[in-house]
């Protein structure tokens, strides 16, 4: 085949594969939060209640698409735009296999880091074209929030970066031949798995949203498929993280020859998906100078020390020396 | 950090535990044979309305739910006009069923009445009276006391003597 309409194949899939899941997870998630709250959840929709989704999309497509008289609305509109594009633009750089991948970047955790920046303007010009003191309220929180957590996530990452001597997410996935770095690096996967939390502001850390104090914090003014893009993008932020950690500390598409390396990568994603949901059904969310201190004063100084002694111990071991 | 990853573990093994959700329509609950649903009107044995409009009910009924119209027949035997409960109001008390004199309103284990429209929940004496006797079987009000009224002649009922003759001398 045409290597240009290969790369172009491969483009719409991922992008494709990708909505699809993170749709997906709407389900997953009611139904395993249900699952551990000895409920049963949803499954009155088909079978199990799989068209949940179905339902839901069609419910959020025809609510009234309502922009406030007060909000600033072009800076409204692309807000949700924005949390969807930085996140299915990181997509692209994740090698779900050897061969399946949109583009081999050479920093490719270098891109990671900044579309998850960028993703910050989503929060923040959401909250502040609301017009809403609740919107603005979880902006800045959500804001303060992504930019301490961003500090050390790009630290802790830098662990990997220097075991593997690279910014290519391929080859750091290549260099994990021997051994997965959540051995050598545990450390640092516990503080990026923390940091990716707090990035996609997923409960624990949902602070920037807080319903029993902000109403729905930043997106409060938000209705019908606006308002579903926020709940997509935060759905595909999860993906992304869980995405992330699979590819930089548990071997990406590494894994016994009985099954393709793609189901490998899949699988390891949704357990780590599965965490995050977890996390959502058994623990409270803490109050904002604790998720403040918690960052600047523990895991900051962990991530700083990581990366320390790992570049001691890369350069003591390192041949030559 | 420890207690909040014991917290993960012990819920993640709630996977394992019993639902507490009951599938309703499919699987219903227990429901105790007194249990008190919704209200019926009862005839008595010679299968004419117990009722006997004497407002009761509507007094005893704390969400004033009960509606009806006293009327009388050409035998003089009292039975409501209309009678009308509203039960988008109805709590389900019993009370109405308390001070009823005559056994007449009943309150059977029906609950299940959910409508679309909340007019639908207005039910009229059509809607609510059945043709059995319900929990008080044989019993018929104007057979033990009260008026003739077309149902015994004056004295005839179970308990009653005959009426005295007072023109008469014999005791």
């Amino acid at each position: 085949m045409n290597p240009i309409w290969a790369h172009i194949l491969t483009l719409v899939l991922v992008l494709l594969v990708m909505v699809t899941i993170a749709a997906g997870l709407i389900y997953v998630e009611r139904r395993m939060l249900a699952v551990w709250q000895d409920r049963l959840g949803p499954n009155r929709t088909g079978p199990f209640g799989l068209l949940q989704v179905l339902a839901d999309m069609i419910k959020i497509f025809f609510k009234e698409d309502w922009i406030p008289k007060f909000a600033d609305k072009r800076v409204f509109v692309l807000a949700p735009m924005i949390i969807m594009m930085t996140i299915l633009m990181t997509f692209a750089v994740i090698p779900f296999t050897p061969l399946i991948s949109v583009i081999n970047l050479n920093i490719g955790v270098l891109f990671f880091l900044a579309m998850s920046s960028l993703g910050a303007y989503s929060v923040v010009l959401a909250g502040w074209s609301s017009n809403n003191k609740y919107s603005l309220l979880g902006a800045i929180r959500g804001s303060a929030q992504m930019l301490s957590y961003e500090v050390f996530m790009g630290i802790s990452l830098m662990g990997v970066v220097v075991m593997a001597g690279t910014f290519n997410l391929h080859d750091i996935v290549m260099a994990q031949h021997s051994i997965w770095y959540f051995i050598p690096q545990f450390v640092g996967f516990i503080v990026f798995f923390i940091a990716g939390i707090a990035e996609t502001h997923r409960l624990p850390f949902d602070i920037p949203e807080a319903e029993s104090e902000l109403v729905a914090g930043y997106h409060s003014e938000y209705s019908g498929m606006k308002f579903g893009m926020f709940f997509v993008g935060e759905y595909l932020g999860i993906t992304l993280i869980s995405a992330l950690i699979v590819t930089l500390y548990f071997g990406g598409w590494r894994g016994p020859h009985f099954l393709p390396p793609v189901v490998w990568f899949l699988i390891k994603m949704f357990v780590f998906i599965l965490i995050f949901i977890l996390m959502r059904a058994s623990l409270p969310r803490p109050r904002y100078d604790q998720l403040m201190s918690y960052g600047w004063k523990i895991l900051l100084p962990l991530s700083l020390l990581n990366l320390l002694i790992t570049g001691a111990c890369v350069l003591y071991f390192a041949p030559g020396h | 950090m420890l207690s909040n990853i014991r917290s993960m573990w012990l819920v993640f093994l709630r996977m394992f535990h019993k639902r507490v959700t009951v599938q309703y329509p499919e699987k219903k609950n227990y429901l105790p044979p007194r249990w008190r649903g919704r209200i019926v009107l009862t005839r008595d044995p010679d299968h004419s309305e117990r009722c006997v409009a004497c407002y009761l009910c509507a007094a005893a009924c704390p969400v004033d739910c009960i509606s009806l119209q006293a009327t009388e027949d050409e035998n003089g035997r009292r039975y409501p006009e209309f009678f009308r409960i509203n039960f988008s109001r109805c709590i389900f008390c019993g009370l109405c069923e308390d001070a009823c004199p005559t056994y007449s309103i009943q309150l059977i284990p029906d609950f299940e009445m959910a409508e679309y429209n909340r007019q639908n929940l207005v039910y009229e004496k059509e809607d609510l009276l059945i043709d059995g006797q319900g929990k008080y079987h044989g019993y018929n009000f104007y057979k033990v006391a009260g008026v003739a009224a077309g149902v015994k002649e004056k004295g005839g009922g179970d308990n009653e003597d005959k009426p005295v003759d007072i023109k008469k001398l014999i005791p």
